[in-house]
């Protein structure tokens, strides 16, 4: 029996949980009792969620058993020792041996995943039976157990409420886990690379060249500060030089000198601008921007200058955050009481004035977490570079040579072939988890400021 | 009414936010070295009216002034008159403390540092010191005048308001119900605070506490509904109101 269809099932059960609780709840009422404690639909909910949560709990655990219990049974098979003893390929012929037991009209290319179809169709039939009937079996007992439960004075409108609470709970933990599981997942590739690589070769090596790799000494070019340098670079320098006086400046214009009228329509056509896929800035950077970064190079006498410059991939990712620099900054000074304003203004100062002296400074922690967010976006950001940046690793001021960062190279890494063992496909893991740990960083100091400065306030 | 020349007189004012009139053809003066109470019910227009006399009401989207409103005999809403320098003869005192979020030091030192009213460092901490004393703050704040100024508490917030205002040197102080999110002691010291100040400035106070008005003004003009109801000496309004509506005001019949 499919999951799908076991869950139909459940849920069907679940129905009737419903009906019956709430039928029963009903007849309570008319039976003598004064009032019934909960409405006769909440005594309906509190047995169908108990008919339906464990079992579906169940199904979610033992849908993630079954594969590898089946595998274990087939391999039990005396057709099985013949399996190559290569992980890859055992597991190559075990998958196909799987594929056409689900699909009868398929065939097998290979006699021994061909011998292989029965017993898999036979395990997988076997524990499926054995899930299905688990899971009705749970069903069934559990909501029995809540439908007994239910009396006249049974206080089932706390219990669903207290249900529901779990439910949210739970919503709000799976983003939260996921979080975790990537973080966990780039952890342990990591510590693979790490393996293979000395950490310290990898956060303090100047030289990058992952395509020439020393199988004795990985880590020679394997060393990621040019990298971590062009992000630096690209994303927190040039981008901000753009990113932060535009979209402060647009900040203060909306929110002090704008009229309503202008503000109206001024600020959705800033935030749309933060709505435009980033892959568009990216054709923007590489066909427009970065061929006139390099004409004025070439004017500026530099004659082999890269059209894949660090210039033109910054400047079009500081474009990029400025919606982003002036919401906040727009937010934070809105912020800011307008007695504060008043008290500047009847002391007979003027509006650049009050501006500059009371409202920047008293907005400026809010601006500033703002700029943090902005920058761990920056470097986070990956289709500008990827189309706009070069693969040249290098460590340079000028934003008119080339540079790479992270994002760019560990697409690199990962596209193309790849073996999954090797430290250059491994690097990109390293890579992953440096940059994650950078933003989550900034994101967590930007937060607090955020908070500190909100306090202030209230 | 007066022999001497007012310092500030309105005539024939009127207030509009958008197509509502809050304030309607108010008339009159103001004296220097006298206190002067606006009095009447919220929302009778008596705090819009204040704002009118350091064009504060310009900062407020959709709000127009209409009449003749002077100081020293000047039209403050003359096209050649200087906002800023109007703001610098004019100050004002707001209803909630709004010290800048900087150092006691600089809350009082914004003023005469962007009108340029300092040659050197020891000038403008001459003009912090004497603002700061005649406000009734410098003992309590001489040791700490880098402290931050939201750091005080409210009643302390508001003198430094005061001296805030008084640093620049204005001729004229508006106070917006300067006492009324303060202690009960905070307001004594506020109100004894306005009495040492009188001799050197002409203030107004709005305030809806009638017996504050008392207390603190020679003058008093009770509104109502957007319209000046009553002008006069203040302890003549107290006993002996000339209109009914004013006696039914102070005598507690509505407000």
């Amino acid at each position: 029996m499919s999951a799908l269809a076991l869950i139909f099932v459940v849920a069907g059960l679940g129905l009737i949980g419903w009906l019956t609780a709430r039928a029963r709840a009903a007849s309570f009422e008319l039976g003598g009792a004064k009032r019934l404690h909960s409405l006769p639909g909440q005594h309906g909910w509190y047995v169908a969620i108990w008919t339906v949560l464990p079992a579906l709990l169940f199904i979610a655990v033992w849908s993630g058993m079954t594969p590898r219990l089946v595998q274990d049974a087939v391999l039990q098979h005396p057709a099985a020792a013949q399996l190559p003893a290569f992980d890859f390929e055992r597991d190559a012929l075990l998958a196909e041996a799987k594929r056409v037991a689900r699909d009868r009209s398929a065939t097998a290319f290979d006699p021994v995943a061909e011998q292989l179809v029965a017993p898999t169709r036979a395990a997988i039939s076997y524990y499926g039976w054995i899930g299905a009937g688990v899971s009705v079996l749970l069903a069934f007992a559990c909501g029995a157990l809540a439908f007994t439960r239910i009396k006249a004075r049974f206080k089932a409108r706390t219990r669903v409420e207290r249900g529901v609470m779990s439910l949210l709970l739970l919503a709000s933990l799976i983003a939260i886990l996921t979080t975790l599981g990537i973080f966990l997942s780039l952890l342990w590739e990591s510590l693979r690379f790490f393996g293979q690589v000395p950490i310290t070769d990898f956060l303090l090596g100047t030289h990058w060249s992952p395509q020439v790799i020393d199988a004795n000494d990985p880590g020679k070019s394997l060393g990621a500060v040019p990298l971590f340098w062009g992000t630096f670079f690209i994303g927190a320098v040039i981008a901000m030089i753009v990113a932060i006086p535009f979209g402060l400046m647009s900040a203060i214009y909306l929110t002090q000198y704008a009229a309503p009228g202008v503000r109206r329509w001024m600020k959705p056509i800033l935030e749309i601008l933060a709505g435009v896929p980033t892959v568009v800035y990216g054709y923007f950077a590489a066909l427009t921007v970065a061929p006139a970064v390099r004409d004025l190079a070439v004017m500026l006498g530099m004659p082999f200058a890269s059209s894949e410059s660090a210039l033109a991939a910054g400047l079009v990712m500081g474009v990029m955050i400025i919606p982003f620099v002036s919401s906040i900054a727009d937010d934070s000074i809105a912020a800011v009481p307008t007695a504060m304003r008043d008290g500047s203004l009847a002391m007979g100062a003027t509006r650049s004035e009050t501006i500059r002296k009371v409202l920047i400074p008293a907005a400026l922690p809010g601006v500033v977490a703002g700029i943090l967010l902005a920058v761990s976006r920056a470097i986070g950001e990956t289709m500008i570079v990827v189309m706009a940046a070069s693969g040249a690793a290098n460590i340079t001021l000028n934003p008119l040579e080339s540079a790479t960062t992270v994002t760019k190279q560990i697409v690199d890494l990962l596209t193309g072939d790849a073996e999954f063992d090797s430290p250059k496909t491994l690097a990109a893991f390293a890579l992953g988890l440096t940059l994650f740990v950078i933003t989550l960083i900034l994101n967590i100091v930007a937060l607090r400021v955020v908070k500190k400065y909100r306090e202030a306030y209230e | 009414m007066t022999e001497q020349t007012p310092k500030m007189s309105a005539r024939d004012v009127s207030v509009f936010y958008g197509d509502k009139q809050a304030v309607k053809n108010v008339s009159i003066d103001i004296d220097m070295d006298k206190v002067t109470a606006f009095i009447g019910p919220s929302g009778c227009g008596k705090s819009t009216f204040l704002r009118s006399f350091n064009r504060m009401n310009d900062t407020v989207a959709g709000a127009r002034v209409e009449g003749l409103v002077t100081l020293d005999g000047e039209d403050i809403y003359a096209p050649s008159m200087d906002v800023v320098q109007l703001r610098a003869r004019v100050g004002m005192v707001f209803q909630k403390p709004n010290p800048f979020p900087k150092s006691i030091f600089e809350n009082v030192a914004y003023g005469p540092r962007i009108h340029g009213l300092a040659a050197s460092r020891s000038e403008l901490e001459g003009i912090v010191e004497s603002a700061l004393r005649r406000a009734g703050l410098w003992d309590e704040v001489k040791d700490r005048l880098s402290d931050s100024g939201t750091a005080l508490s409210g009643g302390q917030q508001q003198r430094l308001c005061i001296a805030r205002a008084i640093a620049v040197d204005p001729e004229v102080i508006l106070m917006d119900e300067p006492a009324s999110a303060l202690d009960p002691i905070a307001t004594a010291k506020i109100e004894e605070l306005i009495g040492e100040l009188r001799g050197r400035y002409a203030i107004v106070i709005v305030t809806h506490n009638m017996q504050q008005a008392a207390r603190v003004s020679q003058r008093t003009a009770f509104f109502h509904l957007g319209t000046l109801v009553e002008y006069g000496e203040t302890d003549a309004m107290f006993t002996a109101p000339r209109m009914e509506r004013t006696k039914d005001y102070i005598t507690g019949r509505y407000g």
